[in-house]
């Protein structure tokens, strides 16, 4: 495939792993934190920690929008599509997050809730109008790549005049999560981050500089493939050993300093900031997630059905919330492979492809680990 | 499905619907039966209109099989259900190194289903089961009620003879052993979600969907039992399938990403749904585990026939108490392969 296998040739990815090794001193510990799922997915697919000198370790972040969604919004998601007049639209990873008391969206639709998996927001517009008799809500989640899909469609119904379609909006900010996680007062060690991809595309590398300026943290906006994040690790080792901290854009096929303007302005135009939004294992962060104004409250599902979030506790045993701080790794967690599976997922990490836990179970990294302690066990 | 030809009107099958009255057992049932059905697969044994088929079998081991269909859509690139319902159930006999004989087919028909649409699928079905000589001898015929079914679902049940001597089993691959796999993967699943509703895509990728018994019978002719044992990789893919092998073995499996063979069609469009090609539904494929010895005269063999052309060996058997399915990654690290976690795409076959 062009334009894709370029970025995943092996033996690139050997020539540049051997410059790390180079690279990399070896008193020093390079604690690497990458923020998106869609790195941690392609670090674990590839095998990319097998490349690495050891003192190079990668810590995976908070960045997928259904592991740090909370409980109790799945909960309202729930309590929403069950009402007789919703048909409440998803995306189809939300299906199996667990809810409180085991309730699950995917639960909710084998007792009858009408939900339907949709592939992009355009669907649910299709649906409004296909529907009219039906109160269709979208139940909008993720960062800044998939606002301004949604944005689009809040600007479509106002078009159409669709009188039947509104978002149940969860969408969250990844700077404010990066610096909660800095300000975390017992938090991980990071030494530098390996920034998101397809955020950037929108937001531009302009929002991090801060990480740079206030937090004296290196960030290299990276892409998704294996190549992209192997290269933006050697970025990264170089900014440590001569002392830098700067952001810098490995992904510059896509991100540019000041991001998407025609979907920022309209992201603008339709969102604003929420005071707090609670985000799962994160907990409560300021100014960290967007709500619709008051100028599109037609289109808002919360004020048009009053939706009140009631609090809901995560399964106690579950490590969900360290593993998204990057405190804890998914084997690190009791539950892991044994109650906690993809097939019965206990916490969100688990249940999108996005989540460390989920790409972890799905390449079977933890599995050669416990064959290499177990070799290492007969061996001794 | 064994009716006499009735009297009365015939059917409307440019703009007709199934109706519950073609499903109560009385004149409209038989003329539904007589002209779709009947019409389509005409055989000595349904024009014995009896309520089952005798046939002679020769001495020795059977195989028997059988498998449901409820594929959406009912019409997708390179195929549909009545296809897969006659090769999917021939090649399950297959896997056995059987030879299939003979077959049954039952419908559920939805109330208010196309009559050119039954039609165009018990044709296709026929067209299937004449290419493949494998007789469709017996059947059944239901309608229920709009909106009990999603217009038609179709059972198939097939018997074979297996040859003498060969007993192959999934619990029969042994370290040391060679994996091949007889073509691209990945082309059913692909074909069909690109006509999925809110799916849609434009591709021109083509269901694999195909009979595999004469593939089959030319592999036993060369390799006979240094074949361990056949899979046919339908739902959940390669993944799964040599999951299952390393399983029923106790043995683990190790493949080569870059030995798989998948088309470049299929493989864009992987991409861009996050799906793994490993994962996605085959309807014309098969996966050996064989001797080592064997194993290059087999692969000859199974390319000379135009369903094995792009057959490539793609891995070995390996002890390993832990059942692992490794794969080394075109890109230079190593990766466990998994059984797909989840639904994937219901209704893919």
């Amino acid at each position: 495939m062009k334009h894709v296998d370029e970025y995943r040739d092996g033996e690139l990815a050997r020539a540049i792993a051997r410059r790390i090794a180079e690279e990399a001193q070896g008193e020093r510990a390079y604690r690497l934190m990458e923020f998106c799922g869609g790195h941690t997915h392609a670090i674990s697919r590839y095998g990319i920690e097998d490349l690495l000198p050891e003192n190079i370790r990668l810590i995976h972040g908070p960045g997928c929008p259904v592991c740090v969604l909370p409980m109790g919004r799945i909960d309202d998601a729930i309590r929403l599509a069950e009402r007789k007049e919703v048909t409440l639209c998803t995306y189809a990873d939300l299906m199996r997050v667990p809810a409180s008391g085991g309730a699950s969206l995917m639960k909710a639709k084998a007792n009858g809730a009408d939900i339907r998996m949709v592939y992009s927001t355009l669907d649910a517009i299709a649906l409004a109008e296909k529907e009219p008799e039906r109160e269709v809500v979208f139940f909008a989640i993720g960062f800044e790549t998939t606002t301004p899909p949604t944005a689009l469609a809040i600007r479509l119904a106002q078009k159409k005049g669709l009188a039947n379609f509104s978002v149940f909006c969860n969408h969250v900010l990844t700077p404010a999560a990066m610096q909660a996680i800095l300000d975390t007062k017992d938090g991980v060690e990071i030494e530098g981050f390996v920034g998101p991809a397809h955020v950037s595309t929108v937001i531009g590398s302009a929002p991090y500089r801060r990480f740079a300026t206030d937090y004296h943290k290196p960030v290299v906006i990276a892409g998704f493939e294996p190549l992209d994040v192997l290269q933006a690790i050697l970025m990264l080792v170089r900014q440590i050993n001569e002392g830098r901290c700067e952001i810098e854009n490995q992904y510059r096929r896509a991100v540019t300093e000041s991001g998407n303007a025609k979907a920022i302005d309209e992201m603008a135009e339709i969102f604003e900031l929420r005071d707090a939004f609670e985000w799962r294992g994160l907990g409560e962060i300021r100014k960290s997630a967007l709500k619709l104004r008051d100028a599109y409250a037609q289109f808002d599902a919360e004020k048009r059905f009053s939706m009140v979030t009631k609090p809901a506790r995560d399964n106690p045993a579950c490590e969900c919330g360290a593993i998204l701080r990057g405190q804890k790794r998914p084997q690190d967690c009791k539950l892991f492979g044994v109650a906690c599976t993809p097939e019965t997922p206990m916490g969100s990490c688990m249940v999108s492809s996005e989540g460390s836990c989920a790409a972890y179970w799905a390449y079977g990294r933890f599995r050669q680990y416990e064959t290499r302690r177990n070799e290492a066990r007969k061996a001794s | 499905m064994n009716k006499h030809e009735p009297v009365g009107r015939k059917l409307d099958l440019r703009n007709g619907r199934v109706e519950l009255s073609h499903g109560s057992g009385g004149r409209a049932m038989a003329r539904l039966i007589g002209e779709i059905f009947h019409a389509a697969f005409d055989n000595e044994w349904l024009r014995a209109g009896n309520d089952q088929a005798t046939f002679d079998v020769p001495a020795g081991r059977m195989a028997m099989t059988t498998d449901g269909y409820v594929v959406s859509p009912l019409f997708f690139p390179g195929g549909d259900i009545g296809k897969l319902a006659v090769h999917g159930t021939i090649n399950d006999i297959a896997m056995a190194g059987a030879r299939p004989l003979h077959m049954s087919a039952s419908f559920i028909i939805e109330e208010g289903f196309p009559l050119a649409e039954l039609k165009r699928i018990a044709q296709s079905m026929g067209e299937a089961s004449r290419a493949a000589g494998v007789a469709i001898v017996t059947g059944d015929t239901k309608v229920v009620e709009r909106g009990k079914a999603d217009g038609v679902f179709i059972s198939t049940t097939c018997v074979g003879i297996v040859p003498a001597g060969l007993e192959l089993s999934g619990d029969k691959a042994r370290p040391g052993d060679v994996l091949l796999l007889s073509g691209s993967i990945g082309d059913h699943g692909v074909a069909v979600m690109s006509k999925r509703e809110n799916l849609s895509f434009d591709t021109q990728v083509l269901s694999d969907t195909a009979a595999l018994h004469e593939l089959v019978a030319l592999m036993v002719e060369t390799a006979g039992s240094a074949i361990r044992l056949m899979r046919d990789p339908t739902r959940g893919g390669v993944a799964a399938t040599l999951n299952e092998i390393a399983h029923q073995s106790r043995v683990g499996v190790r493949i080569e990403e870059k030995a798989i063979p998948v088309a470049p069609q299929v493989a864009a469009a992987c991409e861009l749904l996050g799906l793994d090609p490993l994962h996605v539904a085959n309807e014309g494929k098969l996966l050996a585990v064989v001797a080592r010895e064997a194993a290059d005269a087999l692969l000859t063999t199974m390319r000379a026939h135009p369903l094995g052309a792009d057959a490539a060996r793609i891995g070995e058997i390996v002890a390993d108490e832990h059942c692992f399915v490794q794969m080394t990654t075109a890109f230079g690290g190593g990766r466990v392969i998994d059984w797909l976690s989840g639904e994937q795409l219901p209704r893919i076959c």
